[in-house]
């Protein structure tokens, strides 16, 4: 299949989940039990990532900072915009994409070649509707939740680390923190994050809808979606900071 | 009544099913037989429209299902039931919860009414206190039994199954057929079913069609079909043990 048939293909299935569910009772239950499924159940996850990725970021930050002329609250600063502006929403994004995306496209994957999809076809329910739906709109609710969350934890362990190891103290690092904030990074990094959120459950959830074959097929389907969710998120990542910050 | 005229689908070069027609129907258990790869599961897909056919009609009722839009399909297939060979039951899903799905979709029963429902289909199907067991702790033969009940719930017109007895032990199979039987002429409904096993054919067929290759070679009754005289069908019949002793006593 070659690539403008497989995105043809994609906008077609797209274009089938965005049909309006048939129950908004039964698509409000599945909303919230995907956003346990796939959303709070990352929170410890992304937790752990995010408060030592800031800290290495301060540390990295402080390391190139040597020169005795820049002030040590510039620290504080950096850490702040590198986390706001790429590391919450897109490393934290790109790790989703590998922990959501996976589990998306290998379940329904798995329902594909157990003719369970079949099974809700022959009931007289849009499938496409029913399984991914919920997912979409519980990845856009949740994600920026998660991202918000990242960002906090993030600046807390640069905060922290900084303190520890005597490299940045708190009250410069605090004075970084709140220097010249500039709301509108927040806001593009949650368009980004939603976007983002689109891509992560969509894309592999139409390889795992696609899926012909068995066990092997659902594992190869499965990577496929993580790794192509992830390429597009970084061509995404580009073509919304091209058109958002320059 | 169902009726399919002149049915061809092909995957690629390979032609599946070769001009197929035949009509099945209601109150009657309609067989459709031939070996592993003959296109039966195909030609079951095609009549549900999970595989679009190449040409052909296909219609429920006088209603042409083939030229409809995927909406009105969906519209007809609320009266159709599907057993899957695999029972397709939803994994994650407890056995009540699996039958509760199409009454939640599509009925506007309240949840005591929806248990009693399901309860009745599991109890039609023999099955008791199971409601809060998951498919993975049913045997085999329980879980083709959640998948009929599940299949009659909404009280369907017409009911396919794909070779329901497929890996059952000869007792169970036996139960399975004759539960079929009682469901098709209990509510009249039109039963297609794809099997292989001759012990379900001469169980259960009211009438009985059978292809190889994609091309439909005979078609009738039980009672008729150990006195054909087609070599491809006597092929197939009499390649067990026992239906040969059968034959060398006719």
């Amino acid at each position: 299949m070659n690539i403008f048939s497989l995105i043809g293909k994609y906008f077609l299935f797209v274009k089938k989940v965005f049909s309006r569910p048939s129950k908004l009772t039964v698509f409000y239950k599945s909303f919230l039990k995907e956003v346990f499924v796939l959303g709070v159940s990352s929170i410890g996850f992304v937790a752990f990532v995010s408060l030592f990725v800031g800290a290495v970021v301060t540390l990295q930050i402080a390391y190139n900072l040597e020169n005795p002329l820049l002030p040590s609250y510039l620290i504080g600063l950096a850490t702040r915009d590198s986390i706001i502006l790429e590391f919450s929403p897109t490393m934290i994004s790109l790790i989703l994409a590998g922990k959501m995306g996976s589990n998306i496209a290998s379940t329904i994957g798995t329902m594909r070649v157990t003719e369970q999809i079949d099974a809700l076809e022959m009931m007289g329910i849009n499938s496409a509707s029913y399984l991914v739906l919920p997912k979409i709109f519980a990845l856009i609710f949740f994600n920026p939740i998660l991202i918000t969350f990242s960002m906090f934890l993030a600046i807390i362990g640069g905060w922290f680390f900084g303190d520890i190891t005597g490299l940045c103290s708190t009250t410069e690092f605090l004075d970084g923190v709140q220097y010249y904030f500039i709301p509108f990074n927040v806001f593009y990094a949650y368009i980004k994050t939603v976007f983002f959120a689109i891509i992560i459950a969509t894309l592999p959830a139409f390889y795992g809808y696609y899926t012909k074959g068995g066990a092997l097929e659902v594992g190869q389907a499965s990577t496929k979606g993580v790794v192509n969710s992830s390429i597009l998120i970084i061509i995404f990542n580009y073509l919304i900071t091209q058109l958002l910050l320059s | 009544m169902i009726e399919v005229k002149n049915v061809i689908k092909s995957f690629g070069p390979n032609l599946v099913l070769d001009n197929i027609s035949a009509s099945f129907f209601p109150g009657k258990v309609n067989l459709i037989i031939g070996r592993s790869g003959s296109g039966k599961t195909v030609a079951i897909k095609s009549m549900l429209g999970l595989h679009e056919i190449d040409s052909g009609s296909i219609s429920f009722d006088k209603r042409n299902f083939s030229s409809m839009s995927q909406k009105e399909k969906q519209n007809i297939r609320k009266e159709i039931g599907m057993v899957f060979q695999g029972g397709a039951l939803f994994d994650s899903k407890t056995i009540e919860e699996n039958l509760m799905v199409p009454l939640i979709m599509f009925s506007s029963m309240s949840i005591e009414q929806m248990k009693d429902r399901v309860n009745f289909c599991l109890n039609r199907v023999n099955l008791d206190n199971v409601n809060s067991l998951y498919p993975a702790d049913l045997s085999g033969g329980m879980q083709k039994r959640v998948a009929i009940a599940r299949a009659i719930i909404l009280k369907p017109k017409y009911l396919f199954c794909d070779e329901p007895n497929s890996g059952l032990d000869p007792y169970t199979a036996t139960v399975i057929d004759e539960l079929l039987k009682e469901i098709t002429y209990e509510y009249n409904i039109t039963t297609v079913i794809n099997t292989h096993d001759m012990n379900s054919v001469m169980q259960i067929g009211d009438y009985i069609i059978f292809i190889q290759k994609g091309k439909k070679l005979w078609e009738g009754s039980k009672d008729e079909i150990m006195n054909s005289t087609n070599k491809d069908l006597n092929k197939f019949i009499f390649s067990s043990e026992i239906f040969k002793r059968l034959k060398s006593f006719m």
